[in-house]
């Protein structure tokens, strides 16, 4: 049950992403990227991590997605024209591709050796409470420094806007 | 196990019959409420007092012809009324509707699951919600309607912030992210629940919630995404048949779960206000007979000659009901319900009152509105709250 569940969103999730990358349309590569997202929720969700779950959606897929999407529905994107490729593309597009995969899963496989594989329901430590007390014990330095950078994110997005207006 | 998935199928069953019909007659009652403030009968024709309204419209929205104009944007354009209908379905998972209760020697929740992230799956449900609105408004390939789609994106995610904000600071309160234990927090009397709970009562961002409810379910004085007078019909104007039935459905299912939320969060859930050994379970006993006599003695001396018939019908109904009220093996799951629909029913009439007496924002008040009242003074009340918990509890 665990197992088909985790199946199909991971092929979800996986097929998705390559239909952000396959579309022309801004608004349709848009909405499948809110696909991996609220996938990938359900991934975390399946491996205890409720909170991160429930904040992929609200953060990510409801708000920034939603945010995309206004602005591409707000610039009237239309579909992308698609130009032949270039030789250099056609030639190492494929190539390069399953170098960067097979790289990718050598370095996984070194890192995290196989004593240490994932099990679903074998992590509860994914409580809002479990968070709220990491965040603001262990982790109280990192946490700040990361709200002043978020902070300072936001004033110079106010700045450049007023620039943008006078 | 088996038992279990049996338990569950009945109560998911029973809850989205109970919901669809509620969705169905709450325009009854919604046409009914506005038409008594505009001093007008209202639906009367269809049924006694118009009760079988809600039927024919269903009838006439099946059978009518299902256009889809040729400059849609396919896919999507089928999707959106799915995806909002789906979204503001869906919250009705969570929300509890009483106590657990013992049914043929089974003890079960009035409530389909209890998620100990409850209050942010309900949000986070809610925030999918607006791509319903948004790519309705993007597909129909129509200004008026993009123009819709656009402004309720934006009008969403701000309204969105105060939202959160006053959902947090009864949270600060109850300590708890279960919308079950929430209200298993706030047991006892009315001082106890959220609204009124010591030593901070949570009015403000009870007022703050409503405001921003309005807002997310796209109601008066917040429709602009709809405004008929700028934009036709917004987002859903090339929508016919039941995919334009499916966006009003999912509105009036947004409203139930605002509600309901507003209801557990703030108002107690199914606690009645005062304990029963001080008399709260005569309460609707009291009502429903009051109502009975009422109706009774009007159809002795009706004002129209159909009411001769129908108000003594009504009235009996509602006497066997205050009856039904008074036998004990009922009184279990009947009177937690009772107090939940009467308080979640009081916010819709807030929500149908409003309708019934505010004109609509312009759009820059509405913006303004949020980011420089309301989101202001949600902070000032979660921090004030947050103050008070740390330094009392």
């Amino acid at each position: 049950m665990v197992l088909a569940i985790f199946l199909i969103f991971a092929f979800i999730a996986v097929v998705c992403a390559i239909n952000v990358v396959v579309q022309t349309h801004p608004i349709s590569s848009a909405i499948s990227l809110v696909g991996v997202m609220v996938s990938l929720a359900v991934l975390y969700l399946q491996l205890g991590a409720e909170f991160i779950a429930a904040a992929q959606v609200i953060v990510y897929a409801g708000a920034i997605m939603v945010l995309f999407v206004f602005v591409i529905m707000l610039l009237n994107a239309g579909a992308e024209v698609k130009h032949g490729r270039s030789l250099t593309a056609q030639l190492l597009g494929a190539p390069l591709l399953v170098a960067l995969l097979g790289l990718l899963a050598y370095f996984v496989e070194r890192l995290y050796p196989r004593s240490a594989s994932v099990h679903f329901g074998g992590f509860t430590h994914g409580t809002p409470l479990d968070i709220g007390r990491a965040l603001f014990t262990t982790y109280l330095l990192p946490f700040e420094a990361t709200s002043i950078l978020i902070l300072i994110g936001i004033v110079g997005a106010i700045v450049l806007a007023r620039k943008e207006m006078d | 196990m088996g038992s279990f998935i049996v338990i569950t199928l009945i109560k998911v069953v029973v809850v989205f019959a109970v919901m669809l019909t509620t969705l169905a007659y709450l325009q009854w009652v919604e046409r009914k409420v506005i038409a008594h403030i505009q001093v007008r009968p209202g639906p009367y024709r269809v049924g006694p007092h118009g009760l079988l309204q809600p039927v024919a419209d269903i009838i006439k929205l099946i059978t009518k012809e299902d256009l889809i104009p040729p400059y849609v944007n396919k896919p999507l354009y089928l999707a959106a009324p799915f995806i909002a209908m789906t979204m503001a379905l869906l919250p009705i998972v969570v929300i509890p509707f009483g106590p657990a209760i013992d049914v043929a020697g089974y003890r079960t929740w009035m409530q389909l699951t209890d998620l100990n992230i409850g209050v942010l799956f309900v949000l986070a449900v809610a925030s999918m919600g607006v791509y319903g609105i948004a790519l309705a408004g993007w597909s129909s390939n129509n200004k008026y309607a993009l123009l819709g789609g656009l402004r309720s994106s934006a009008q969403m995610i701000s309204y969105e912030l105060p939202l959160s904000l006053a959902i947090a600071a009864p949270l600060l309160i109850s300590n708890t992210l279960s919308l079950r234990e929430l209200v298993e927090r706030q047991q006892g009397s009315m001082l106890e629940w959220n609204i009124l709970h010591g030593p901070f009562p949570q009015v403000l961002s009870f007022l703050i919630f409503l405001i921003a409810g309005f807002a997310e379910t796209n109601r008066v004085p917040f429709d602009l995404p709809e405004a008929e007078n700028e934009l036709v019909a917004g987002f859903h104007v090339e929508y016919s048949s039941m995919k334009f039935a499916s966006f009003f459905m999912a509105e009036y299912a947004n409203m139930i779960t605002v509600s309901s939320m507003a209801t557990l969060l703030f108002l107690g859930g199914w606690v009645a206000p005062w304990p029963a050994r001080y008399g709260s379970s005569l309460v609707p006993v009291g009502i429903f007979a009051g109502a009975g006599v009422v109706a009774l003695y009007h159809g002795m001396h009706p004002g129209h000659r159909r009411d001769r018939r129908t108000l003594p019908v009504f009235g009996v109904v509602f006497l066997g009901i205050a009856a039904f009220f008074l036998l004990p093996m009922v009184q279990a799951w009947l009177l937690p319900s009772f107090w939940f629909c009467v308080k979640t029913g009081s916010v819709l009439f807030t929500f149908m009152w409003v309708r019934g007496t505010l004109p609509r924002f312009r759009y820059d008040q509405l913006m303004g509105f949020t980011w420089k009242f309301l989101f202001p003074i949600a902070v000032l009340n979660l921090l004030a709250t947050g103050f008070l918990v740390a330094w009392l509890g």
